[in-house]
């Protein structure tokens, strides 16, 4: 195989790591979601910890992202 | 390959420069050498002047009043906010490290902010500039606990409450742990930024491409996509400063 395909499907390999960092966020606003409306009066003191989760999940995607780039730009 | 194929998109929406890397790129404004360094005043220097300038606008005008104006109201709120935090992550052991984090906030924010704004370039969105913030934190944290804990804050890799022969296992993964926090801590806010960019770039590039009749879906989800970034511009400052807090809670107060 070519390098230049062997480089762009191992690109879209990377991208396979969106699915964990979806399944990371739904489940956090899920969780906080079902917590919520169990306990409403402490919802809103765990607001900044459902951010901090949220940003944390979503930054293992974009781990997969930079991962691309390295594949198709630096090699 | 990938310009090529911009390049393409961009002649068939009339000639329009829509690579979407084209916004990272760095440029000479002032070239100066010395030695073998390029100390060159570029366009990322530039920005990171207006950044430190709009911080120091905001915190010192608006007055200071007994009874604050609504500028006023905003910096409080501002400085409770961070404080707040950091109060409820280090207690009042961490006091006097506020000034440093509320100043790497405060940065961060106002370069992730400024960057949302059309044909401004984000400081943030390139990893040597949050790799060295992060570094700074990193060697900062480290030096903190040696300093307060001595050779004990090397306990720090030795978990607690585990029996002796899985200690070689674990104690490989708490270093190895420790030592790539700068990595996450930068890949983290870079990509969020480069990420959030490109992606802009990317739909505005389709409203381009679909002409006015068809370019109000994608223009609409650019709006959408524009708040998320704001969001997303504010989350990973704030994320930022709270993984800074909790690595220095982590050397003043040890948890292992």
């Amino acid at each position: 195989m070519e390098a230049e395909a062997a480089k762009l499907i191992g690109a879209g390999l990377a991208a396979i790591a969106l699915g964990g960092a979806g399944i990371g966020i739904g489940h956090i606003f899920g969780n906080y979601l079902s917590g919520a409306l169990r306990n409403p009066a402490a919802a809103q003191s765990q607001f900044p910890n459902l951010l901090l989760g949220f940003a944390l999940a979503e930054a293992t995607g974009l781990f997969a992202l930079v991962v691309a780039l390295i594949i198709l730009f630096v090699f | 390959m990938k310009g090529e194929a911009a390049h393409g998109a961009a002649e068939a929406a009339g000639g329009l420069a829509l690579d979407p890397m084209h916004q990272f790129q760095i440029h000479r404004i002032i070239p100066f050498k010395l030695g073998g360094l390029d100390l060159s005043f570029t366009n990322s220097t530039l920005w990171m002047f207006i950044v430190v300038g709009v911080c120091a606008a905001f915190l010192l005008l608006g007055g200071s009043r007994l009874v604050p104006s609504r500028w006023q109201s905003v910096k409080e709120m501002t400085y409770e906010f961070v404080a707040g935090m950091m109060r409820d992550i280090l207690g009042d052991s961490g006091r006097a490290f506020f000034p440093f984090v509320f100043t790497l906030f405060m940065f961060i924010l106002a370069a992730n902010m400024l960057g949302m704004v059309p044909y401004s370039f984000t400081v943030t969105s390139h990893i040597i500039v949050t790799f060295t913030l992060a570094l700074v934190v990193f060697v900062l944290a480290t030096a903190v606990g040696f300093v307060k804990h001595g050779a004990g804050y090397l306990k720090m890799f030795v978990p607690s409450g585990v029996p002796a022969y899985m200690l070689p296992i674990l104690i490989p993964i708490e270093v190895i742990s420790y030592f790539t926090r700068p990595i996450s801590l930068s890949v983290r806010l870079f990509a969020n930024m480069m990420a959030g960019h490109t992606m802009l770039k990317v739909f505005a590039g389709f409203v381009v491409a679909l002409g006015i009749l068809g370019g109000w879906a994608p223009l609409a989800m650019m709006v959408a996509l524009t708040g998320l970034e704001i969001l997303v511009a504010f989350l990973q400052a704030y994320v930022f400063a709270v993984l800074t807090v909790i690595y220095l809670n982590d050397a003043i107060n040890m948890h292992h």
